[in-house]
């Protein structure tokens, strides 16, 4: 039964009223209107739902929504800071990346979080740490020099 | 320029009245020129294609569709280029039936050739009407005045000028056009503007930026997913477990509990829908339905290929013989001949497919819709609505992918079947076990390729069969019932059209057959396995077989791959690109396996070449395989390209790396699996692609720009070499042949031993 459930999206406060084991993809996507954490498989296998919780990169599409209490969460739409984007959306750019671009909101909010922790990461880091999200148009390789680009902004 | 200023409250007071007006200090002009509303949407108009806005800037209208390769900045480029103006001045729409008219939509790889073509003679023809109108404001003849930046100006005098902007800006042209009669692929029209001589190109042939971009990597682009209409209701697909099975009893009380729940059957077709999205979904797995009892359509998945080859043929194309094959085979001295099979394969978008569907029985209905075809898929949709196709505007949004004819059609019939059921707005989203598993497949399919070689070694007959599923099960147009799940889910029967094809080369065998066979569908309609075009149609499979078999020939020849191709390829231009690519790939001449061992890996190198439509590629593939797993990494792509004249060589370059990844996902990795009852491989670990780890070290293309030649397509010509060049490298490494695509690794160990 639809309980209330309170988030903290991009700084801002939502109350929103669901089901506590609706997944948090659908609380961002059809309660709040946000559009950037996209449904990909509903099976944590692609990524392309991915949102920081207090900074980690986090599948929305299996995360209960009632299990993100009082946690921060981020989407695309909040991983630049002072009004610009982030550097990895700018290398993005600077590099052409994508193709249809379904699947950029995988590869952006855990490759921004890879740049976080490690920010010169290697061929082989930067590899591991995508190893888990799908690109079908093949765009790996404009994927690989874009994050690069953005490691030695 | 006091022009301008007059000109411009003319207009204001004139409306669209046709006057005679005398400008200060200039000529007299005939008239005010164009239309002050847009001309009706007709093929002939030039106004359909080419606008020109009163800033100078010029809105095109292009009916086919880009789907992330670049295709409308190139299209933008040439109509930049006839115009004289800046490309950052050339916008172009695409995808709306309301803005343009039908020139087929995104299609074997023809949006550059043919609606290229077409949108350049528009725009040639629209710079002349502008330069004619020019001349009789400036009071220069025609061919005294040059344009530049959209300023037509006279050669002698440069202060006689005047803008695109002031000669028309903000009203449309009124001119006709010649037009060829059809629509889709082949609408071409002409005006008496003559396009410019390549040698005064500006804007082509250099590498401005995608459009879709910056938007898509900030997340402020609207997907079809992000799509929403007032009083909208989300629905989901409930499948049958067997393929064929009916709903014999659907138990609402089972949904009771959910929210604004509504049930809609159809036959087979069975949806729910739900204000909620998470509701819908709830209610897709908690309805219970009984389900008609059917025996399961398919072979074993192991016997595919042994179905294949015992199944009648319903279709043969014999192809056109040159020379006398069976007279070459008779007296063979000896004949080499291999076997080959490819599977059926996903297109596997990121996301599942999603359309909208805004229903006004007494109205104006649209569909939003990632198709490849707004145009056709608005004419499905108005069938599925039962209204006529004026009463339904079709709008392209982006989607997650678009390879061919994908499962884009299929929930945009769906949502129109529910949206009309209901009577409502439907939001209609796959979800990820339709997207892979009732998605259109690539066809299954088995080729036989044989030589003919004389007593002093030279081959003196080629003969190539194929033998498989059609590649049009359901045609790609999604115009009609049949041509999408929904429909057939509803009783339309298969629309099947039995099609194949046959390698694309210039190889100068004395005798050569190339001949296809189209086996029957393995369900009559609403299959999962049904096909459809997947990028490249039939390429990669046909020549995955073929240029292998070059390789098998080659060393059975004692002849290094390459050497073999060369001394046998007639064309120039495929002789260009495969020694393009041998030479910056550095090729290693051989007559045999070279099986290099580095520590734990294999390392091979293999090439594989082919035309497609025109356009030519050539690729050396660098495998190394590891010794312990079987697992292939395709390390390094040398890629031979050539298109004709190049439009915009940085996108290109980028279509091709698409090409070469997503085609070694394909034949490393991909299979569709089914049981006796259904498609089993319905996500990405059933149906696992390439991932990040195994992407290519590098892709190194070498464009060949061939300036003397139109522009050719070149979306999907790099996709079909790829499969072989990594056979012929695994072999090179390994000196076991791999027949049998995806070259997985408990194949590539099986061959160890």
């Amino acid at each position: 039964m639809a309980t209330r459930i309170e988030l903290n999206v991009d700084g801002k406060a939502h109350t929103i009223e669901a089901d506590p084991d609706m997944p948090l993809l659908y609380a961002l996507r059809d309660d709040l209107g946000l559009k950037n954490p996209r449904f990909g498989c509903g099976l944590a296998q692609c990524g392309a739902c991915t949102v920081w919780i207090n900074g980690e990169p986090v599948r929305s599409c299996i995360t209960t929504v009632d299990s993100v209490g009082a946690s921060k969460v981020t989407t695309l739409a909040g991983i630049g800071k002072d009004g610009k984007p982030h550097k990895l959306q700018e290398a993005y750019i600077a590099e052409q990346v994508p193709q249809c671009g379904y699947c950029l909101n995988g590869w952006l909010m855990t490759g921004a979080a890879l740049l976080e922790h490690t920010p010169k990461p290697t061929d082989a880091q930067i590899r591991d740490a995508m190893a888990g999200i799908k690109c079908r148009c093949g765009t790996h390789v404009s994927i690989l020099r874009a994050v690069k680009r953005a490691s030695q902004a | 320029m006091t022009i301008n200023i007059n000109r411009r409250s003319l207009l204001t007071g004139a409306g669209a009245l046709t006057i005679s007006v005398v400008l200060p200090g200039a000529s007299a002009r005939a008239a005010v020129f164009g239309a002050a509303t847009r001309p009706e949407l007709k093929p002939e108009n030039l106004s359909t294609y080419i606008t020109l806005n009163a800033d100078g800037s010029c809105t095109a209208y292009w009916g086919k569709m880009d789907m992330g390769q670049g295709t409308d900045v190139g299209v933008s480029q040439m109509i930049a280029e006839e115009l004289d103006l800046p490309i950052e001045k050339v916008t172009l729409m695409q995808g709306d039936t309301a803005t343009s008219v039908n020139m087929g939509g995104a299609s074997g790889s023809t949006g550059v050739q043919s609606g290229g073509k077409a949108m350049k003679s528009a725009a040639a023809e629209a710079r002349y009407q502008l330069v004619e109108l020019a001349s009789k404001h400036l009071g220069v003849p025609a061919d005294q005045l040059t344009v530049s930046n959209g300023v037509v100006s006279s050669k002698t005098d440069a202060s006689k000028k005047v803008s695109y902007g002031d000669l028309i800006g903000g009203r449309y042209f009124d001119t006709q056009l010649t037009w060829n009669k059809q629509i889709g692929n082949a609408l071409f029209v002409e005006g008496k503007g003559k396009p410019k001589a390549v040698s005064e190109y500006k804007v082509v042939g250099t590498s401005p930026p995608r459009r879709d971009v910056a938007e898509k990597v900030l997340g402020t682009a609207d997907f079809i997913s992000d799509i929403k209409v007032p009083g909208m209701v989300h629905a989901r697909m409930v499948m049958p477990p067997v393929v064929g099975a009916e709903p014999v009893n659907v138990d609402e009380a089972s949904v009771k509990d959910i929210p604004g729940v509504q049930i809609v059957r159809i036959k087979e077709f069975l949806a729910v829908a739900a204000p909620k999205e998470w509701d819908a979904i709830k209610a897709s797995r908690q309805l219970k339905v009984t389900w008609s009892d059917v025996k399961p359509p398919f072979p074993e998945q192991k016997k595919l290929y042994e179905h294949i080859r015992n199944a009648k043929a319903i279709k043969r194309d014999d192809g056109k013989d040159v020379g006398n094959v069976d007279e070459a085979f008779k007296n063979a001295a000896r004949i080499v001949e291999a076997t080959y099979e490819w599977p059926f394969q996903s297109h596997a978008g990121m996301g599942p497919a999603c359309a909208v569907v805004d229903y006004k029985p007494d109205g104006l209905s649209t569909v939003w819709t990632p198709t490849q075809k707004p145009h056709f898929g608005r004419d499905g949709v108005a069938n599925a609505l039962g209204l006529p196709q004026e009463k339904v505007r079709g709008i392209y949004a982006h989607g997650s992918g678009s390879y061919g004819r994908n499962d884009s059609g299929d929930a945009a019939a769906a949502a129109a079947l529910v949206a009309k059921a209901l009577g409502k707005p439907v939001r209609m989203q796959f979800m990820r076990a339709e997207g892979t598993g009732w998605d259109p497949k690539g066809p299954a399919s088995v080729h036989t390729s044989r030589a003919a070689i004389d007593k002093d070694g030279n081959v003196t007959a080629w003969h190539f069969e194929s033998k498989g599923f059609s590649r049009l099960d359901v045609n790609s147009n999604e115009s009609e019932p049949a041509h999408t799940l929904a429909g057939q889910q509803a009783g339309v029967p298969l629309k099947f059209e039995a099609a194949f094809g046959a390698p694309e080369e210039s190889y100068g065998f004395p005798a050569k057959r190339k001949a296809w066979e189209v086996v029957a569908p393995l369900v009559e309609r609403s299959s999962p396995v049904r096909t459809s075009h997947l990028r490249d149609p039939v390429g990669p499979q046909i020549h995955f077989a073929s240029e292998s078999f070059i390789d098998e020939l080659a060393f059975s020849l004692n002849m290094d791959p390459v050497e073999f191709r060369l001394k046998n390829l007639k064309d120039p231009r495929d002789l260009a690109v495969v020694k393009a690519a041998a030479e910056k790939a550095g090729w290693k001449p051989r007559t045999a396996a070279r099986k290099e061992v580095r520590g734990d890996v294999l390392v091979g190198q293999g090439i594989s070449f082919s035309q497609r439509s025109g356009s030519r590629c050539a690729i050396v593939a660098e495998v190394e395989i590891n010794r312990s797993t079987g697992k292939v990494w395709g390390r390094k792509f040398t890629v031979g390209h050539e298109c004709g004249i190049i439009i915009n060589p940085q996108l290109l370059t980028q279509t091709i790396e698409g090409n070469i990844v997503q085609g070694t996902s394909r034949s490393l990795w991909e299979e569709a699996k089914f049981s006796q009852s259904t498609v089993t491989s319905v996500d990405w670990l059933s149906y696992p692609i390439l991932d990040m780890t195994e992407a290519p070290e590098m892709i190194d293309v070498v464009l060949i720009d061939r300036k003397d030649l139109p522009p050719n397509g070149a979306g999907e010509c790099s996709m079909r070499p790829i499969a072989a060049a990594i056979a012929n490298a695994i072999y090179d490494a390994t000196g076991v042949r791999q027949r049998q695509a995806p070259f997985t690794p408990e194949r590539i160990k099986a061959g160890f031993v």
